[in-house]
């Protein structure tokens, strides 16, 4: 590895005041698991790592009826499926955290780095645009918010500026009768790197769909919120007609490229294919079944 | 130029205090600066699990954790298994279900399934093989593997 400097900055401040004075070559720090690996391997130039889990807001998981549910941006995946309230309430997050990596890297992984690395494929992105997360963000000009569907940019980018950090993920409380679910599809049981992904939160009346967010993954330069997936169901009763309007909109916004993982036309398949057994899914924890993260 | 740095932190329950460098990994630290050769170096990039080791409770892929986050810890490698000279249950049940070949990820595998039945001891096969899928091998096919954990687990249950 290149030289490289560790700082701990205590506050919020502190790491942004490290990260604006020393530039892009700073890097901040939370599980490590894609950025200490970059820095071995020369891909990006790091001369210093921000580690930010000793900074209370970045290592909070907590929620209130009122507040939602807060997700430190360096929160490890284990945190999160071993968190009593999470797993109740938010089972699409587990489903998520319990997939990214193996056992190890679940370890030390988190939500915040997840979607700060802006990867197409990110296991977690989808379940955060479809719960409705909000990204806070600290920076040189104070606190700013951004949707997670609009904070990353392209493939490895995101819209944090100089000096910013990703402090914390919110997530607004269930709404009565909601459910969500996060599906992957890999040529293999764990450890790989999604074909296509995709998350949706649906809220009931009865079998009439009130609410829905649909996002799918690795088909763009960015996940991809598909709002046109979720107006096919708001409104209308939840059919298997209904279901294929809004799969069909999923398999319509996906842009995937050919690579070595799937094909172009295998990943516009999967995109309807996910987005209907996610809405299934989500339908069965609406009516409070329980479906298994695994 | 990196730094030196001083680490006070607790490995197999005993409290250490090391030199490292301010670019090492904690697997080069525990290997290089305190001599524990148990963890292996299979991919050096968290893929492998051959460098496993438990770090404040959960299980962790040393190769991905920087020596200068440690200040504090507490760390535990294969070395740190054995109750003094005396193999542990699953230790035993690798070496009576022959659920090593060549041995390099033997120390990943035996550090993760601790931390597996730490967590829960009475794991289905299907909970083991998803727990241990961040742990490769290439020679034992892996079944073997998954009975010796099995065995292990009975036996603590015992």
């Amino acid at each position: 590895m290149q030289d490289v400097t560790y700082r701990r900055p205590a506050t919020v401040q502190e790491a942004s005041q490290l990260l604006k004075d020393n530039g892009p070559t700073a890097r901040v720090l939370a599980g490590g698991t894609d950025i200490i690996v970059m820095a071995r391997e020369r891909r990006r130039d790091t001369r210093m790592f921000v580690d930010i889990k000793a900074i209370p807001e970045l290592m909070q998981l907590s929620f209130s009826a009122t507040e939602g549910l807060t997700v430190g941006a360096a929160v490890p995946c284990y945190r999160i499926y071993r968190d009593e309230t999470v797993s109740r309430l938010y089972p699409c997050l587990l489903d998520s955290a319990s997939l990214i990596g193996g056992t190890a890297i679940q370890g030390r992984a988190s939500l915040g780095g997840n979607l700060c690395n802006a990867g197409p494929a990110g296991d977690s992105i989808p379940s955060m645009i479809a719960l409705e997360g909000e990204a806070q963000i600290f920076g040189p000009n104070g606190w700013r918010t951004v949707k997670v569907e609009d904070f990353c940019t392209a493939p490895g980018r995101n819209v944090l500026d100089a000096g910013e950090l990703l402090v914390s993920i919110k997530f607004p409380a269930p709404r009565p009768g909601s459910g969500a679910r996060f599906l992957r599809f890999i040529p293999r049981n764990e450890m790989d790197i999604a074909v296509v992904n995709c998350a949706t939160n649906l809220t009931l009346d009865g079998n009439t769909v009130t609410a829905a967010r649909i996002a799918i993954g690795a088909v763009a330069p960015r996940p991809l919120f598909v709002p046109a997936a979720g107006a096919a169901l708001v409104g209308r009763p939840l059919t298997d007609e209904t279901i294929a309007a809004a799969a069909n909109a999923s398999r319509d916004a996906a842009t995937p490229i050919d690579d070595m993982r799937g094909s172009v036309r295998q990943r516009k398949h999967l995109s309807y294919v996910l987005t209907e057994r996610t809405i299934r899914d989500a339908a069965r924890r609406a009516r409070g079944e329980i479906v298994s993260h695994v | 130029m990196s730094s030196r740095i001083i680490i006070q932190a607790t490995i197999n329950g005993e409290p250490m205090e090391f030199l490292a460098d301010e670019r090492d990994s904690l697997l080069e630290a525990l290997r290089e600066r305190i001599g524990l050769t148990g963890s292996k170096e299979g991919c050096n990039n968290g893929n492998c699990g051959a460098c496993a080791v438990i770090l404040d409770g959960r299980l962790v892929n040393s190769c991905v954790v920087m020596a200068a986050e440690l200040q504090g810890a507490n760390i535990t490698t294969v070395e740190g298994l054995a109750n003094g000279g005396e193999l542990i249950p699953l230790q035993t049940a690798f070496l009576e279900d022959a659920a090593l070949q060549c041995g390099i990820c033997t120390p990943g595998f035996l550090v993760a399934s601790k931390a597996l039945l730490d967590f829960n001891p009475n794991p289905s096969e299907y909970e083991i093989r998803y727990w241990l899928a961040g742990n490769l091998c290439r020679c034992t096919g892996y079944d073997k593997i998954i009975r010796a954990v099995q065995h292990a687990a009975t036996q603590m249950r015992a």
